[in-house]
């Protein structure tokens, strides 16, 4: 029996995010799903009900009757108390809940005897990052961060040189480098503004330079990675030092966007309003922290105050602004879900708890709360440096050699060898065979030398026009097809000889010119 | 022409040669380099023929009979051929070299003029010299032909592993040394011929028998190893004859295939003595490879259009071609797609492998053919650091050569390989027939990553419904 999933307008104050999307919508219904959507539910992401029509959803004008009818609801804001009164019992309800904030909605929505997924619990497992609706989240609103930021500002991000004169570029600097963090850094790069960037984990340094910042370290040694790749409370010496980098920084750059959370923790208070005042006038910072209570001591949340010439920006809702965008990746992440609920693609889900993401995701099972999940043992910061050189050393010696000796002992051996086999050749070889040797000997060197400068791009060609080269062994045929008979001639086998030469000159020959005219054919594809 | 003149003439064609290969040092003086060879080649025949070693005008009748035939099959044969089929063209073309050098040994060593002036040691040392010649001769000819076969599919790629067949090999070189000192206190020709006879066959045995053990993929070291042999097949043949061009030529041809093998194994992380023994991970490792570490996670299916997009949308693009390429032909589909991304600026370029293909630089040429300039086909080691700036990292038909296990689980057979970190790109798109693993029969975590996509299917076909995809 294909279940049917809800998808309800928003109530929340403000929130202009929708749970699906039309193009999500057709692979829900792949997926073996009946949809239905709220009337108006997209408006506010610009995504209207002929939209979700034409994508195969049925659109529901009367809110409770959406609710009593859906077995799964996708929501994107927790459900608000009346919401919680509308699941019809046994239901799936998808959304942010915040359960570590809010014990009591968790408590409510156990009592109704439903099943709740949190998109905010996912676990940070590699797997999972396909559902990971928090980064999803946080990518949008470090984007937005900047726009925000470059709105209130009142110069360009990018230097430029006018004829009305030099404009220096506007200097970012972005504290914590988590998703969020390096959206912000990526998108102030790409407008051309100078960006440096700080966080406790110092593991992430080569991710802010990939992203176009330049990482700024605080110089005192302790490890910042908390479970899962957050990051942790920091020891009170540490946070001395990066306070003191802070108000370097401060007195330096344009514009300063706050990132720094910590799980379950209010956000850490980072920028002091003496910090604030050391900025130049006109400068603006982001807190998108500011729903956890501001990493900057004079921010207040969901509006934009000026303090000290500073504007600082605190909205709580900067994915919402971007309510399309925001709506259609957070819809992607409900279908990912989706797909590990449904793996049979028959409409049904099943909520299997041994499965680590869905654990990790699930907060209530048939009424019983099931959060906080067993802790993820795996952290995306690399482990401690192992002795992994040691294992690579003692990789497995199928191959042949256990290890190879020092290289000295190894030159040693091979000059005593070749001394034994050139004194062995000398003492019993005629002169004449030993000219031939000499020459023998130093041609292999030659050859050895020419050949390394070859390219490896040309081995190919390389190949065959050696190949052609030792069809010089025609030579050694041509001299007997006929040789002079300077009197010496015995009785010898013309016949046999002469058959056996003209066969290897004939082979050959075929190597030769197929050989050179090959290698010619090769080398004339090579272009620029 | 006199004796000194002909000389003075080989000592040129020996300096041209040696320039021949100095030439291949990069694409702009290759053709040069090729073209030093040939006037090389053409010097030293003509001084060999107008010199004092061929008499009247009946030996030059043949010698004008014998090389129009071979050189109008020669000739036919490298316009025929087609590039994807280079590695069978040159195993043969090893072949024919060996077997001249065993003709040229028998014919000589029944030739009373080439001895009559020899005595005592002299006469000794000419002896093994023919008995050497024909020796590396026959194992030259007979691996080549299995070689072909092998390459060419006539004959399966899997090593064909006798019990014992170490013994074999040995017992083989005995048998052989034995017969050497047979051979020369041999009293007669007829005597001595029969010893030959019996080492010849021993050493084509042995020829067929080293190639058969060795499986598919380590097919570039094999077709390097029989190109040195070639080379040491004339040489020898240069000692026999006491023909200092023929030893200079053969020693070069010689060093310069050893060195092309032992370039190829360094870069499978393997042994020489490991690859000529045969079979992969015979000698241990297969044990190791049952505690490598299981891949974890799940593999996703991608298909043409979705690549399209992934592929429209990078900045920068690494493609990996393997072997698959060459089988499916793909190379020309690969040249329009890159031709169009480049077009629309995307910065696309190639990473080889050393031991992509069947042989060294095959990637290359069937790149070059397909007209890809050759400034955006790069080695491993020149663009290994640029993937975590790449966008897509696509790999098209290859395995072994893009495994993260060879870096990251010392249990596994090929830990220590060098590899194409192609797992490190924002996105990797794996193009495969199927999820079978690679010819080294260890599982590629990089299927498992989750950055990365698999595109099933026959290459070619799937690149023409990206390139589609992407121009529509």
């Amino acid at each position: 029996m294909p279940l049917t999933i809800g998808v309800p307008k928003e109530t929340a104050a403000g929130e202009k995010r929708v749970a699906t999307v039309p193009e999500v919508v057709e692979k829900l219904i792949k997926l073996g799903f009946t949809i239905q959507v709220e009337a108006g539910a997209g408006d506010a992401a610009t995504v209207s009900d002929d939209a979700y029509r034409a994508a195969g959803a049925q659109i529901v004008e009367d809110t409770a009757a959406l609710w009593s009818s859906s077995d799964i609801i996708f929501k994107v804001r927790g459900p608000s108390a009346e919401e919680v009164g509308l699941l019809r019992e046994g239901a799936t309800l998808v959304s942010f809940i915040w359960p570590a904030q809010n014990p009591e909605l968790l408590e409510q929505l156990a009592a109704r005897k439903v099943t709740v997924l949190a998109m905010d619990s996912v676990p940070r497992i590699s797997r999972a990052q396909k559902l990971d609706a928090l980064s999803s989240m946080a990518n949008i609103a470090g984007y937005r961060a900047v726009i925000e930021a470059a709105h209130h500002f009142g110069r360009f991000f990018t230097g430029q040189i006018t004829a009305a004169g030099k404009v220096p570029p506007a200097k970012v600097f972005v504290i914590g480098a988590g998703v969020a963090g390096l959206a912000a850094i990526g998108t102030a790069s790409g407008l051309g503004a100078i960006v440096r960037a700080n966080d406790t984990r110092p593991e992430v340094g080569d991710q802010v330079t990939s992203m176009g910042g330049e990482f700024v370290s605080v110089d005192y040694v302790e490890e910042g990675s908390g479970v899962g790749g957050y990051a942790k409370v920091m020891s009170e010496g540490f946070q001395k030092a990066q306070r003191e980098v802070f108000a370097k920084q401060a007195k330096d750059v344009d514009i300063i966007i706050t990132t720094a959370l910590i799980p379950g923790k209010p956000a850490p208070k980072l920028i002091t309003a003496e910090m604030v005042q050391s900025m130049k006038p006109g400068s603006v910072i982001v807190d998108m922290a500011a729903e956890q209570g501001g990493n900057c001591e004079l921010t207040e949340p969901g509006t934009v105050t000026v303090k000290h010439g500073v504007t600082i920006i605190g909205y709580a809702d900067l994915p919402s602004r971007l309510s399309k965008q925001s709506s259609t990746l957070y819809a992607t992440n409900l279908f990912r879900l989706s797909e590990e609920l449904c793996k049979n693609k028959d409409g049904t889900i099943d909520v299997n708890m041994d499965d680590e993401v869905i654990r990790g995701t699930t907060v209530v099972k048939d009424g019983a709360i099931t959060w906080p999940p067993p802790a993820p043992k795996i952290s995306a910061a690399p482990p401690p440096p192992a002795a992994k050189p040691a294992a690579a050393a003692a990789k497995s010696s199928g191959h042949g050699k256990p290890g190879a000796p020092s290289s000295t002992k190894r030159a040693a051996v091979m000059f005593g060898v070749a001394a034994l086999f050139f004194l062995l050749i000398g003492a019993g070889a005629p002169p004449a065979f030993l000219s031939h040797f000499t020459v023998f000997v130093l041609a292999c060197f030659v050859g050895y030398m020419v050949v390394w400068n070859v390219k490896p791009a040309l081995h190919t060609p390389l190949m065959s026009v050696t190949n052609a080269i030792s069809s010089i062994i025609a030579i050694g045929a041509l001299v007997q097809i006929a040789p002079p008979m300077d009197g010496v001639a015995l009785d010898r086998p013309d016949g046999w000889i002469r058959l056996l030469a003209i066969l290897a000159i004939i082979l050959a020959t075929i190597n030769m010119f197929g050989g050179f005219a090959v290698t010619q054919r090769m080398l004339a594809m090579f272009r620029k | 022409m006199s004796y000194s003149l002909s000389t003075a003439s080989y000592i040129g064609a020996t300096i041209l040669f040696i320039l021949c290969l100095g030439g291949l040092s990069n694409q702009e003086t290759a053709r040069r380099g090729n073209l030093y060879g040939m006037i090389g080649m053409t010097i030293a025949v003509l001084a060999t023929v107008f010199g004092p070693y061929v008499a009247g005008f009946g030996g030059m009748a043949w010698v004008i009979f014998a090389m129009l035939i071979g050189a109008s099959i020669g000739l036919y044969a490298a316009r025929k051929v087609q590039m994807t089929q280079m590695p069978e063209l040159v195993a043969l073309m090893h072949s024919m070299v060996g077997l001249a050098a065993m003709l040229v040994g028998f014919a000589n060593y029944v030739d009373p003029i080439a001895a009559s002036h020899l005595s005592g040691a002299e006469q000794t040392i000419h002896e093994i010299e023919i008995y050497v010649g024909i020796l590396i001769g026959a194992v030259t000819f007979s691996g080549s032909v299995i070689a072909f076969g092998k390459l060419s599919g006539k004959i399966s790629g899997n090593p064909m592993l006798l019990p014992g067949r170490h013994w074999i090999n040995l017992v083989g070189l005995l048998v052989v040394i034995f017969f050497g000192r047979q051979f020369v206190h041999a009293d007669s020709i007829g005597e001595g011929m029969a010893y030959l006879i019996v080492m010849t066959v021993i050493a084509l045995a042995f020829g067929v028998h080293m190639v058969m053990a060795i499986g598919g993929a380590d097919m570039p070291v094999v077709v390097s190893m029989l190109n040195s042999y070639s080379g040491w097949a004339a040489a020898a043949t240069g000692f026999m004859l006491s023909n200092d061009l023929l030893i200079v030529t053969g020693a070069l041809v010689g060093s310069s295939g050893a060195i092309l093998s032992y370039i190829m194994c360094e870069a499978m992380n393997r042994h020489f003595i490991s690859v000529i023994a045969g079979g992969f991970g015979t000698s241990g490792g297969t044990p190791a490879a049952a505690d490598g570490m299981q891949p974890a996670g799940e593999v996703v299916p991608i298909l043409s259009p979705e690549t399209a997009e992934l592929l429209r949308d990078a900045k920068n693009v690494i493609i990996i071609p393997g072997y698959g390429m060459a089988v499916a032909q793909a190379q020309h589909t690969v040249y329009e797609i890159t031709r169009f991304l480049r077009d629309k600026g995307v910065n696309v370029r190639f990473g080889i492998h050393p031991v992509a293909g069947r042989m060294p630089g095959h990637m290359n040429v069937l790149l070059a053919e397909a007209k890809v300039p050759y400034d955006i086909v790069l080695e491993m080691d020149e663009l290994n650091d640029d993937f975590p700036k790449t966008d897509v990292a696509m790999v098209i038909g290859a395995n072994d050569i893009v495994n993260p296990g060879a870096q990251d689980d010392p249990n596994s057979p090929i830990a220590g390989m060098p590899v194409l970190e192609a797992w490190k790109a924002k996105t990797s798109i794996v193009m495969k027939r199927s999820m079978a693993s690679g010819y080294a029969g260890v599982d590629n975590p990089l299927f498992y990553k989750e950055n990365n996509r698999m595109l099933f299917g026959d290459a070619k076909k799937m690149l023409d419904e990206v390139l589609a995809a992407l121009k529509a």
